[in-house]
């Protein structure tokens, strides 16, 4: 079966022997590379001298699991893979089966999971347990989602790459910490402030970026990015440097309600409930849910205006649109501006759920992060990019729900460190497996009777 | 057949850098008019088309369309004049739909006439309905020539400037584009300004031509006179297509 792809002495080979022998070859490269990677590591004893510990168990260990996984692969899993693909061709073209009810209904489900998500965590471990499920996952997994979504207008939709969106995103936290805390603004003023301000820094980014694309783009963004990190650290009069600001007001209950213990209208006395700081979490969720619900309608209502459309036709060829009478300049601007603004709408919320401020939480890997789960996603997809969110930072967070593991590797095993590891692991993955992220057709906006998508595989990509 | 001039070109130079790829030209185009240029490759006919939309600029001349000077305006705004342009390569939106293609030209309308419109597009191009949910680079170059022409049609154009529709196209894809050309400009009154490289095709269609070389107007006249001039048969037909 395989005999047209392999070489010819492979002719007589079975599969098994085959199987062997590249397993042979694989422990015998894998001993060559880690003989010193693992075999040997050097180490301080008591008197700070440098002494060599061998570890000949754990090299054995890496080279017979890499020949045992090489010879499965070869031995079993290329042979039903083959198999499969082999299957798939001879069967009749018409059998493609229509998408089953989840995947129909894939938005309406997330939607209702996300709406009960928090009652049902309650239900299941009561408030106090509730504050780890709520906070460390739904409402950290959200504020990226909503992040993504943001640059997704700038990136997905008007194809300008930005790498330093998260200095919006800091510009939004900062705009909420001083003007709540020096002030005393309510968080309902300041959310929209901060979104004005951060649009208002999209433009200032985007008028000298105007001439530029792509890689150039990016790099001037990136800048800009640092630039705005570096104006928090050393601006200390303003921003007090790298020790941040601390003491940034809670959001209260649309002024109405308090959920600060001493206020005399905190949330349980008014309600005549036990007091527990998991109302403030539950009520940020839903807050923080609520923006995403805002940025996903703008998106999606935008794409069917001229604006939008304006702004994917700019992804796809510039000069095509120019003459069109398409004003690139305005269009983006008003991408930068846009995407800018659900970045400062993030970021102040970010400010009022830490309570706390740094520079240190707006570095250039939180840009990248962002960027990654917009790729992985999807460009352009809602749907992708929510799900690549989930997977890349409800993954990074349950590492360190993984305790068990240290009773395998040894109580010094930390999980979280290997936090970028994965990250990288999975984005190779996915990039090989689906270059075009998790939902890379792009859905179109204008039909006649029904929807009907066309893979995006078929296509060229937008340059730039 | 000819109306008052819609655009007029007057000693026109242009620079790539420091290198001049046109030595001022002067075109006419008069409203109801097909005029042709034709030329070898790098005579500079594509400069001059780009050049109308301001990108790149002029150095030195004049254009003027329907009166006003739009030599220095940014090339968006020249578009807003009703100048569509059929751009060299198509530049079709290859990701989006042809429906989304044809509302991109429309835009300028803000899409107010854009059903009536539409429906003239497919009168036209039957072909572009039948792919209507297709994602523009799926079709063939035929198909986004003529989703090219139609999306520049949608902005209900005073002036149609087409750069090589016949370019990399079978001849009688390329029959078909010219006759809807030819449609276009004796029921509409539509005034076309087209440069080709398919000297025999462009002449037959237009009503008045221009030869260019090394970017300097040589030879202008009706198409048909062009057709019979010796000097042009010998270096744009003889040999060429038939």
């Amino acid at each position: 079966m395989a005999v047209t792809v392999t070489p010819e002495r492979d002719v007589v080979a079975t599969p098994i022997q085959r199987a062997l022998r590249e397993a042979f070859y694989a422990g015998a490269i894998s001993l060559g590379l880690f003989v010193l990677f693992i075999g040997l590591k050097t180490d301080q004893n008591i008197s700070n001298e440098l002494i060599l510990v061998q570890r000949w168990g754990l090299l054995a260990a890496v080279v017979i699991l890499t020949a045992v996984g090489r010879f499965l692969y070869v031995g079993f899993a290329q042979p039903a893979m083959e198999r499969a693909k082999a299957e798939k061709a001879q069967a009749p073209a018409a059998a493609v089966t229509a998408p089953g009810f989840l995947r129909r209904n894939f938005n309406k489900i997330g939607v209702a999971v996300l709406l009960v998500y928090p009652i049902v965590i309650v239900l299941l471990v009561g408030f106090q347990g509730s504050l780890k499920w709520v906070d460390n996952f739904g409402i950290q997994i959200l504020i990226y989602v909503m992040l993504a979504w943001g640059l997704n207008i700038v990136i997905g939709l008007a194809g300008l790459l930005d790498l330093g969106y998260v200095a919006f995103y800091a510009v939004g936290a900062y705009a909420y910490a001083l003007l709540g805390t020096h002030f005393g603004l309510s968080f309902w003023i300041l959310l929209p402030a901060a979104g004005m301000m951060a649009a208002f820094w999209g433009v200032m980014l985007g008028f000298p970026v105007l001439r530029l694309r792509g890689d150039y783009l990016a790099i001037v963004t990136l800048a800009f990015g640092e630039i705005i990190r570096l104006v928090l650290i050393n601006w200390r009069e303003v921003t007090n440097g790298s020790a941040g600001i601390s003491g940034i007001p809670k959001v209260t209950f649309f002024g109405l309600m308090s959920f600060n213990v001493s206020d005399p209208n905190y949330i349980a006395k008014v309600l005549g409930i036990a007091q527990s700081g998991a109302y403030y979490k539950i009520f940020l969720y839903y807050l923080i849910l609520g923006l995403c619900f805002l940025t996903a309608f703008v998106t999606i209502r935008l794409r069917r205006l001229p604006v939008g459309r304006a702004w994917e036709a700019l992804r796809e060829d510039e000069i095509a649109c120019r003459s069109l009478g398409i004003n690139t300049t305005t269009t983006k601007l008003t991408a930068f501006a846009t995407g800018a603004m659900f970045g400062g709408f993030a970021g102040s919320f970010f400010a009022a759920r830490q309570g706390f401020v740094s520079p240190e939480s707006f570095v250039f890997l939180e840009s990248a992060i962002i960027l990654a789960i917009v790729v992985l996603g999807g460009m352009g997809s809602l749907g992708g990019i929510a799900v690549a969110a989930l997977v890349m930072i409800g993954g990074t967070e349950i590492l360190r729900e993984l305790d068990f593991l240290k009773a395998i590797f040894g109580p010094d095993f930390t999980p979280e460190l290997y936090r970028m590891l994965l990250f990288g692991i999975a984005m190779v993955v996915v990039m090989l497996w689906k270059p075009r992220g998790f939902v890379g057709s792009r859905e179109p906006t204008a039909f006649l009777k029904e929807r009907r998508a066309v893979s995006g595989s078929f296509t060229k990509e937008g340059h730039g | 057949m000819a109306g008052p001039t819609l655009l007029d070109i007057k000693g026109v130079q242009t620079f790539y850098g420091n290198i001049r790829a046109l030595n001022g030209v002067d075109v006419t185009v008069n409203e109801g008019e097909i005029v042709a240029l034709i030329g070898a490759n790098g005579a500079g006919k594509s400069t001059l088309m780009m050049t109308i939309f301001g990108a790149p600029r002029a150095r030195a001349g004049t254009i003027t369309f329907a009166g006003t000077d739009i030599t220095q305006m940014p090339t968006h705004e020249i578009a807003r004049m009703r100048i569509a342009q059929s751009p060299e390569g198509r530049r079709i939106f290859p990701r989006m739909t042809v429906m989304e293609n044809l509302q991109m030209g429309a835009s300028l309308d803000n899409l107010k006439h854009y059903d009536e419109d539409v429906e003239k597009v497919f009168t036209l191009f039957p072909r572009l309905k039948e792919r209507i949910a297709q994602r523009g680079g799926t079709l063939s170059g035929g198909e986004q020539q003529m989703l090219s022409i139609g999306r520049a049609l949608m902005a209900r154009p005073k002036l149609l400037l087409l750069d090589e529709p016949s370019l990399g196209l079978a001849p009688l894809i390329v029959k078909q584009i010219f006759d809807a050309i030819r449609e276009l400009n004796r029921t509409q009154g539509l005034t076309v300004f087209l440069v080709e490289q398919n000297a025999f095709g462009a002449l037959k269609l237009a009503t008045r031509a221009y030869v260019m070389v090394n970017g300097n107007v040589t030879m202008s006249g009706t198409g048909k006179e062009l057709l019979a001039n010796p000097e042009v048969r010998a270096a744009y037909l003889e040999g060429g297509h038939h």
